[in-house]
Parts: structure tokens; sequence; C-alpha cells
């Protein structure tokens, strides 16, 4: 199953590596990773996306809390969240799908952020699967490149009330 | 008050004493001068000076398994660094708490492949605790305080501390915290209570326990509360390598080591046990043998400090965070009121006693007598003429083996040996450590003819400092452990393992000017013990063995540990 899980550390030299290397050193699966500071500047966040059983995943955040320099693991599986992506997508733009293409990009609500005679740059965030359903329907027009970002996220508040009242 | 103002070096100095650090193992070179300069200045901190900085590590932690305080390792970067990296994965393995100081090159060089530059942080970090690199003096003081800390608390560790030299150069006015605040790291050490109630009222019902005890009661001193709590309740005891002496090899309730090469009774008891209590141990591979067949029948206890041990290998049925002895305590507490309980379990075991008694009967361990010298036999020997607090070190193989089954230990912290790892040429150099600890003491390393050879050049150290450290050297003529596996499972196929070529180890000793003895007869060898205990100085022992004697019991790769070849 798949795991977001976002981990909070010291914003200092080598710390990347340490979890990275304790992800490839016991054969762990990264799916995807983002890092970056936090609102306190001496802490980043990473959120990993990793798969595996209940087994594997429980090894993961033990292993990664074992870490002296990660000060929290969350995983959000069964937790409301808010997840993103993002995407940038050169799509083939010729006479014939330029028009399709433009379409698309509408239906998702993704921007145009690069236009050249063959070819539109599309960019859209959203969640793995909105990125997925995206570049399944350009495809047949031509993908010329693209990139991803790893995701983001974070826990909802509830609706009317704080997370802290439950 | 204006503070004197004191260079990186000295600095250093100050934090090693801050910490109680008494002796120093290591060895110089261009990017530690600063640090070498102060030494001379620093007569209350002995520096021990190896052949090679793989003897410093393994001295270091050597120092470290015999007193259980912190080991610590000075070394130069590059070479000198990179030589210390089997000796900290050795450290890491079994969890012992040595911290590592190398030198580095200077910050503005750092990247650049300078002269001597090693990214020692970078290889280290999957093999320590923790590690550091220091880029500015003003962190010295913390990062030395957080270094020790680490290393001792929680599951102890190895700790490397990378030092540049223009950090030893510059100048602060020395200030050591007075406490350690790590957010990322809070240890627990009280197990959770009701998990603790729920083991005691499991094992009151149960039938056949057993309790397998490993490193971890070394680390956390529980010798005493693990065997109170045996014999009051009466339950068996098994113990991993790591974990030998934490119950009296004597004690009627000992069943030896279990897994690879344990015993019949401690492989049986495992799999036919309705109740394991395992305080300490991870459930290494050489353990449990085929996973899925290990304790088949058992409600698994899992006491352990470190929360990844826990269900890693083995899923447990009740697992509890916590310093084993605290945990040990909290049960024995919560036993008091259960006189009862404990007079039940005590008469329901019996059964259980006499089949394990049965098995102890028929499957003991033996070897077969010959003309020629048997090393099991040199092993009991040198148990029998040993004095009782004698620190026995082992190098890794048959010679390691042997020792673990035929010398009974009586308390934990008499036995050196690289389990995890399982490093050749760890011995010595951890005789040379626990030496310096006890100068007073006899400490043996018993040894194979090849791991022997691969930190000999430590002689030149017991000879230097006068540690009268006894090498027995099992001299069988082959890597013996390898051999044994050709022999059994390569139809006999001898593939490299013979050494054809050795040195003549008594003219060795002598030519480093130690003392070298050696026995070739069976009926030598109790006089030849007895001689080299009585010399003062260091000795070689070369004891010609049999050469192609087997350990047994052995359970193959992968089977499951009820499936023994016996002798
Ligand atoms: C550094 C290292 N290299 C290789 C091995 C693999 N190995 C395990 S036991 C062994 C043979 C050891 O031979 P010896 O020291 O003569 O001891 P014996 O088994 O004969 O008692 C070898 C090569 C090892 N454990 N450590």
């Amino acid at each position: 199953m798949r795991h977001a899980i976002s981990v909070l550390v010291d914003n200092e030299a080598g710390v990347l590596s340490r979890v990275v290397g304790l992800f490839s050193g016991r054969g762990f699966n990264i799916e995807s990773l983002s890092v970056a500071p936090t609102l306190d500047p001496t802490k980043s966040k990473m959120v990993i996306t990793t798969d595996g059983n209940d087994q594997v995943i429980e090894q993961i955040k033990k292993q990664l809390n074992k870490l002296i320099n990660v000060i929290k693991v969350v995983d959000y599986v069964g937790k409301d969240f808010v997840e993103r992506e993002m995407i940038l997508v050169k799509v083939n733009a010729r006479a014939e799908t330029r028009a399709e293409a433009l379409r698309v990009a509408d239906i998702f609500r993704a921007r145009v952020v690069d236009v050249s005679p063959f070819s539109y740059t599309l960019a859209l965030t959203g969640d793995k699967d909105k990125l997925q359903a995206f570049v399944d329907l350009l495809s047949p027009m031509g993908i010329i490149d693209f990139i991803r970002t790893g995701a983001i996220i974070m826990e909802r508040e509830m609706h009317g009330r704080r997370k802290s009242e439950e | 008050m204006i503070m004197k103002k004191i260079s990186g070096a000295c600095a250093f100095l100050e934090a090693l004493r801050c910490e109680g650090v008494k002796h120093v193992f290591g060895y110089p070179g261009g990017a530690v001068l600063d640090i070498f300069d102060a030494i001379l200045d620093a007569p209350d901190i002995e520096f021990i000076l190896s052949r090679h900085e793989q003897g410093a590590v393994h001295a270091a932690d050597g120092y470290a398994r015999a007193s259980g305080k912190v080991g610590v390792c000075l070394v130069t970067s590059g070479p000198g660094a990179t030589n210390t990296v089997t000796g900290i994965a050795t450290a890491c393995m079994d969890s012992i708490p040595i911290v590592v100081f190398t030198g580095q090159v200077s910050t503005n060089l750092i990247g650049n492949d300078a002269f001597q530059e090693a990214d020692i942080v970078g290889i280290t970090r999957p093999c320590t605790k923790h590690n550091y690199l220091i880029k500015d003096v003003a962190d010295l003081p913390r990062i030395v305080k957080e270094a020790f800390y680490i290393a001792s608390t929680g599951r102890p560790g190895p700790v490397l501390v990378d030092i540049p030299k223009d950090v030893m150069k510059s100048l602060i006015s020395f200030n050591s915290p007075d406490k350690v605040c790590l957010e990322g790291y809070s240890p627990t050490y009280r197990g959770h209570h009701g998990q603790v109630r729920r083991i005691v009222s499991t094992l009151l019902k149960s039938r056949r326990p057993v309790i397998y005890a490993g490193g971890g009661v070394v680390h956390s001193n529980a010798s005493k509360e693990l065997t109170d709590f045996a014999r009051m309740m009466r339950i068996p005891v098994t113990t991993t390598l790591m974990g030998l002496g934490v119950f009296p090899a004597e004690d009627p309730l000992s069943l030896g080591m279990l897994g690879m090469h344990g015993t019949y009774a401690a492989n049986m008891a495992i799999t036919e046990t309705d109740c394991l209590i395992t305080v300490g141990a991870r459930f290494d591979d050489r353990v449990t043998g085929k996973i899925d067949e290990f304790a088949p029948k058992a409600k698994i206890i899992h006491i352990d400090i470190d929360p990844t041990s826990i269900s890693k290998n083995v899923q447990v049925d009740l697992p509890v965070v916590g310093d084993c002895r605290i945990v040990l305590k909290d049960m024995l507490g919560d036993l008091e009121a259960k006189t009862r309980e404990i007079q039940d379990l005590r008469k329901n075991i019996e059964p259980w006693l006499s089949r394990i008694d049965t098995w102890k009967k028929d499957q003991p361990l033996r070897y077969e007598k010959s003309s020629a010298i048997k090393p099991q036999y040199v092993i009991e020997a040198i148990d029998e003429i040993a004095p009782d607090d004698t620190i026995v070190a082992t190098e890794v193989g048959q010679n390691q083996m042997w020792t673990a089954q035929f010398y009974k230990f009586s308390r934990p912290r008499l036995f050196l040996t690289s389990g995890g790892l399982g490093t050749m040429g760890y011995g010595f150099p951890a005789a040379i450590g626990a030496q310096v600890a006890f100068p007073g003491r006899t400490v043996i390393d018993i040894a194979g003819d090849g791991s022997i050879q691969m930190n000999i050049q430590e002689l030149a150290t017991v000879v230097q400092y006068n540690l009268p450290v006894k090498v027995m050297i099992l001299n069988n003529g082959f890597l013996g452990m390898v051999r044994q596996w050709q022999s059994l499972f390569y139809k006999g196929r001898y593939s490299h393992t013979a050494l054809t070529i050795s040195p003549d180890f008594v003219k060795l000793a002598e030519a480093y000017g130690a003392h070298g003895l050696r026995a070739r007869e069976p009926s030598e060898v109790k006089d030849v013990i007895t001689e080299a205990l009585r010399i003062k100085g260091p000795v070689f022992v070369d004891f010609v063995v049999e050469p192609e004697e087997d350990v047994y019991p052995m359970v193959p790769a992968g089977a499951p540990i009820n499936n023994m070849l016996l002798v």
C-alpha cells in the first residue's frame, strides 16, 4: 500500500543523505521525495511517498525515528489530508492537436506557461491521480517532455472546529 | 569573568576531561598534529599508540566492552580515518559505545580532493549511531558532549567526530554545556507498565517457558536481575553469543548458547517452548535459523530498548520497549505479590525441566579424544587454569565458537567477541583494550592462525606498553571455519583455505620482544598454559592442534534450529 510520510528533521548538512541512505541501505523504496525548510528555518520537512506492507512501513517509521536528526515522523494513511504534486508537460501542438491540447488544459485548469509554434508547456498541480489522468489524456498528442515534483501534504482542519478540539 | 582563550586542540582535551576520559587509543598524522602536540602537555590522559588504526578502534571497543565505559580513539584524516571503518562497523553491529575522533583537512579545503582528504562522515554514516563534522570551534564542546551521550545512552553504539585542522587551531573560551539537548533523541527506559503486567501474567500461565537473553542484558547491567528472575521462577536460560556470561554457565538452569552452533538442549527448548522471554536480543539469523520455524509453539515476549529491533525479523506477541534492567525490575516488583502463582508455575514447570535435562544428558557438548591436541580441550584447560575474573577475547571462526561452547563464563563483561560483524583480527587488539582498562587482571585472546595475522602488528603495542596479554593460537593450518563449510557443503573442495605458509609464531613473538611458547602434545597443554600465565609480560602460545576438527552441533544455514548436525 502507498504511504505518504512526513519527516521533520534538523535543517543541517547531511540529514537528507542520512534519510536517503537509510532507505537504500535497508532496501526500502522511495517513490517520491520533496524537502524544504519549514516556518522554523532550523528545521526542514520531508515528504516521502513509499510502498510496502504494514511490517515494512512500521520498520521505515521506526528506523526514521531512530535517526538522531529526525524530530517527528507522521504517516498520513488513515488521516484526512490534502496532497499536491506539480507537473510541467511539454506537449506537441501542431495544427491538428493545437486546439485539443488547450481544451484538455482547460478541463484540468492547467496553465500554459510556455508557447512555441509546435508545442505548449502546461503546468498543473493536483494529487497523483489527477496528474496521471492529465498525462494520459495528453499522451496521444505526443508528449515531448515532462517533469514532476514529489508530493507535499498537509493535514486538514476539521470543519467548523479545530482538530485539537476533537 | 574573562576566560582565557585556548586552541581547539586544547579545548578538545578539555572536553575529554569533562567526560572523564583517562585513555585514548590511536595513531598520529598530519591532520591531527595539533592535538598530538597538546597531548604531550596532558599527562592525565594516557595515549596508547597502536600499530594500525584498526587496532586502535578494536582496542577502544575492547576497553568499552570490558569496563562499560566509553572507549576513545583518535586518528588522522584520509587513510587513518578509512582504516577505522571495520572497527566502527564491528562496534556498531554489537552496540558498543565508542567515540572515534578523526582529523580532517581544513574547512576551506573540504571537497577539493585535498591531500589525505576522505569524506569519513559520509563513509561511516551507515555504520555509526551518529556522526559529526565540526565546522566551527564554538561547537566543539557541545559536539563532544553529545557524542559521548549518544554513544553511551539508549542502545549504545559508535559515534564519529571529524575535526578539521583549522578548527583545532582556532581559539575558543572553553565552556562545557551542562546538559545535552537533542530534540530528536530520547530513548525510552521505562517499559509500559500495563505491558509489563501482561507479560508477567502470560508467563505465569505458561508450562514450558525459556529465557533467551542477549547483549542488551550486558549493556543495561541487568545480569543480576535476570539471574534473580530466572532462579526465582526456575525458568531455563539460553543466551546469544553476545549474552554469554549474563547468566552463570554452571547454573543448572543454564542451557548455554543457542543458534547455529548452539547446544542441542537450547535449540530443542526454543523449538518446544510455549513462552519465549526475549531480553535484549534481536533474532539474528545466526540465532533463528529458518525464521518461520523459530519458536513455532511460543508466545513471544520481547524486551528491548530499540524499537526497531521489535518485530523486525520475528513477529512478537508481547513487546515492551525499555531498558532491560528497569523492565526486569518492574517484573520482579509485579511478582512480589504473586507468591502463590509463582509456586504453581514452579510446580507446573517440573516436567519441562526434566525434559530439558534429558536433552542435556543425551546430547551434551562433546568431542572425540585423539592423539593430537583437540582445540576444545585447550579451551577447557584454559578455563580450568585461568583465574575466575579472566577476560577472554576471541578472534572469529572455529576458535570463537569453541570458546563460546566450552569456556564457562560466570558473569558478563568477561567475553569479548565480534558477534554481529564477525571481524577476524578483532580479538588481539580488543584484549589490549581490556588489559589497559584492567592492568591487574589476566587477559587472554583465543585465536586462529588465520585471524591472528590480521592484526599481528599489535605485538609491538603489547611489548611497548608491557601489556601482559596472552594469545592462545589454535593453530590448525587452515581458515578452519571456512574449511568446515567447504567440507560439509562444497564436497570437500578446499579452495584457498589451507594456510600453507605461516610464520613461526614463537619466533615471531620473540622477534617483537614478547615470549613465545608451543605445545604439540595433549600432555603439554596444561603446563604451557600455566607457564604462559606465570610469565609477567605478553605471550604468544602456539597450540598445534588437530587440523580438520569441526564445530558441532551445527545448524546448516537456512535450516530450522532443531535440525542439527551432531558429532
Ligand atoms: C575480516 C574477515 N575476513 C574474512 C572472514 C571470513 N571468515 C570467517 S571465519 C574464517 C576463518 C578463520 O580462520 P582462523 O582465524 O584460522 O580460525 P579457525 O576457524 O581456524 O579457528 C574466515 C576467513 C571474516 N570473518 N573476517
